[in-house]
């Protein structure tokens, strides 16, 4: 096993890190993270995916939208296996490679996938305990017990998700005293908290007010300087402003999936332009 | 002149009528139940109480004072007239007491005079033993139902996939629930007492008890995991913890209190069901503490006396006469007393738990 050491994010990434490309608009080229190859996802005996093929690039933002029960989330769960927690899903067909693992495969347990591809939930969901407990719960798991390495861990998460500045008096109050939006960036800062590689955003704002809103889309930007991101969500606005790529889903197909740009100002697909342009969904 | 008649004219008479009857009927059956409720337990103060009050002595050594009625083992009451003065004496003051006037009679040169004593069972001494007795049969049914049943709760919602056999799980419990506590002692009798040859103990008591009240701490102990949101699992489960660490981490904590709250209701029962240990851990009498046994896995295999049992031999099994109320009463407001004291720190205890996660 690599480095697990939890507590800094870059160091427990493989050294082999390919290259950074700086500019936003050759994403063409970008590295891919999460390759997923001919997709059959079912719930049951209902069929939610058909055929996905999408190769997410590493640390960027991809945004996925379409109208509701198009199986974004669906999607989104097959990422970290959440998927497995509900009786009678299965992967019927096709892959999802992680950096060359199929994280489907035989050798891979979801626990520890998990700790690799961290999960931002649609409502917030602090546990009922204080924020530094909050931001620690991941590291107590993994039996990380030395104080000052778990008090460098809540510093450091709560700074990554913009949240230190608020918070650092009040580290041992519990993390419910805290707004909707500070909520959900505790989840997020609790997210970092164990180092993942990629960050799934499930409507990450959807229940937040604009301003809120923001901070969470401001955080977006920063964070994708350390992890590869996925965000679903309604709005075509913040799909715009955040992502590099996106992804537009219909009923459990994946239609188009290209720079955010062209989604938006030029997309391919009809079923796309009417989405993007508002006439369906 | 007529009053003005629109569409919002007051009608009198029937509606009317029975709209108060009815609510007149509510109000009368709250009332009757309060009044019930007062007597009983009024009555149970009243005639229980000067039993206790009426025991206290004073000591030479440390605590000073003591109660002869809550502290003391029952003892057997002897009534005779002495030197023209009518006494009334527990079994042990008896003896010396009679030992000391013979003495003096003796060295005096008198005749040794005659004690002609009326005994009457368990009218004098205490409860002590029925006392501890009943504490031990609660903590430890308390215990042995508090682990088995959060453990099934635990898998039945957490772990189990709902199916029919869940299903018919869940269906056996309810029914458990309707089984009247005397088919529990039964039951008790058969499997611990006679089957696994414990004789009759607190062990078999225990179970017993235990099975009688696991119904209910499962069912509520499955409620207050059910009431855990969903989104404290996920949240946990998507950082990398174990499904054994999610619960243990981030949803028994939070259940705790409810589970809590059922299991106080089943402390009530556990404490007061004589049929269940009639025939399985409760002893008419017994003359030694359940801490006085020769080597320490003789504790669980001991029968003790218990309050609930107690009442019912001092009122059922005994003549009556003008000494046994006191003891009856007596009895009957310790027992509640305690019940109430049981029920009070589970009371606290949870209040304090219930303080510390909210969501
Ligand atoms: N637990 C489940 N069991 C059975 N079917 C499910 C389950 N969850 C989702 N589905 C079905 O799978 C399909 C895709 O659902 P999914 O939640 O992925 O949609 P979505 O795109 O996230 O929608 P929304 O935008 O409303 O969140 C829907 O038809 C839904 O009914
Ligand atoms: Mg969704």
């Amino acid at each position: 096993m690599e480095n697990t050491s939890p507590a800094s994010a870059s160091s427990s990434r493989p050294l082999a890190t390919p290259p950074r490309v700086a500019r936003q608009d050759d994403t063409a080229a970008l590295p891919t993270l999460i390759d997923v190859k001919g997709l059959d996802f079912y719930y049951g005996a209902k069929q939610a995916l058909f055929d996905i093929n999408i190769a997410i690039p590493d640390r960027r933002v991809t945004a996925f939208i379409g109208p509701s029960g198009c199986g974004k989330s669906t999607l989104l769960r097959c990422l970290n296996r959440m998927n497995d927690l509900i009786d009678g899903t299965a992967v019927k067909r096709g892959e999802i490679k992680i950096r060359d693992i199929d994280i489907y495969g035989p050798s891979v347990d979801p626990i520890e996938l998990r700790k690799r591809v961290g999960m931002v939930f649609q409502k917030s969901n602090p546990f009922p305990k204080s924020i530094y407990e909050n931001i620690i719960y991941g590291l107590r798991i993994q039996g990380v017990k030395s104080k000052t390495k778990l008090d460098e861990v809540v510093e450091k998460s709560l700074r990554g998700a913009a949240l230190w500045d608020e918070v650092k008096d009040r580290l041992h109050e519990s993390g419910l005293s805290l707004s909707g939006g500070q909520q959900q960036r505790l989840c997020i800062a609790r997210t970092i908290a164990v180092a993942p590689e990629v960050i799934l955003m499930d409507e990450p704002c959807s229940a937040l007010d604009p301003i809120a809103t923001a901070k969470v889309e401001e955080l977006i930007h920063e964070l994708k300087k350390q992890f590869t991101i996925i965000i679903v969500t309604h709005s075509m606005q913040q799909a715009a402003r955040c992502s590099d790529r996106t992804a537009f889903f219909y009923m459990g197909k994946l239609i188009e999936f290209d720079e955010t740009h062209n989604i938006f100002m030029n997309p391919k697909n009809p079923q796309t332009e009417a989405y993007v342009s508002g006439r369906f969904g | 002149m007529t009053a003005p008649f629109h569409r919002y004219t007051s009608r009198r008479g029937f509606q009317r009528r029975t709209e108060s009857t009815i609510v007149w009927f509510f109000r009368f059956a709250t009332y009757v139940i309060l009044l019930c409720g007062v007597f009983i337990i009024g009555n149970i103060c009243l005639k229980g109480l000067p039993a206790v009050t009426g025991a206290f002595r004073s000591l030479e050594q440390f605590p000073y004072v003591t109660n002869t009625f809550i502290f003391e083992a029952p003892e057997s009451l002897y009534v005779f007239k002495h030197e023209g003065v009518k006494r009334e004496m527990g079994d042990a003051e008896y003896r010396a007491f009679r030992e000391t006037e013979t003495a003096r009679a003796t060295a005096e040169g008198r005749p040794v005079p005659e004690f002609k004593a009326s005994s009457y069972v368990y009218a004098a001494g205490g409860i002590w033993p029925c006392i501890v007795g009943t504490l031990l049969l609660v903590v430890g049914a308390m215990t042995i139902a508090l682990l088995l049943g959060v453990a099934s709760a635990i898998f039945l919602s957490e772990y189990a996939r709902d199916g029919a056999f869940v299903r018919f799980i869940r269906l056996a419990i309810l029914n458990l629930a309707g089984v009247p506590s005397i088919v529990f002692g039964l039951f008790g009798f058969a499997m611990f007492v006679l089957y696994f040859n414990w004789n009759v103990s607190l062990m078999a008591g225990w179970f017993t008890l235990a099975f009688m009240v696991l119904p209910v701490v499962i069912t509520a102990s499955e409620e207050a995991l059910k009431a855990v949101p969903k989104g404290f699992r996920e949240g946990s489960l998507a950082l990398g913890a174990t499904k054994w660490q999610t619960i243990r981490k981030n949803v028994l904590p939070y259940a705790l209190p409810g589970i809590l709250t059922s299991s106080i209701l089943g402390i009530a029962r556990v404490a007061g069901e004589t049929a269940p240990i009639m025939f399985t851990a409760a002893y008419v009498v017994r003359d030694k503490l359940p801490w006085e046994v020769a080597k320490f896995s003789d504790f669980f295999f001991q029968g003790v006396m218990a309050l609930p049992y107690h009442i019912y031999v001092v009122s059922s099994k005994i003549p009556q006469n003008a000494y046994t109320q006191r003891v009856q009463y007596g009895t009957a407001f310790v027992f509640l007393g305690l019940v109430a004291l049981i029920a009070g720190s589970s009371i606290l205890l949870r209040n304090k738990l219930r303080g510390r996660y909210q969501w």
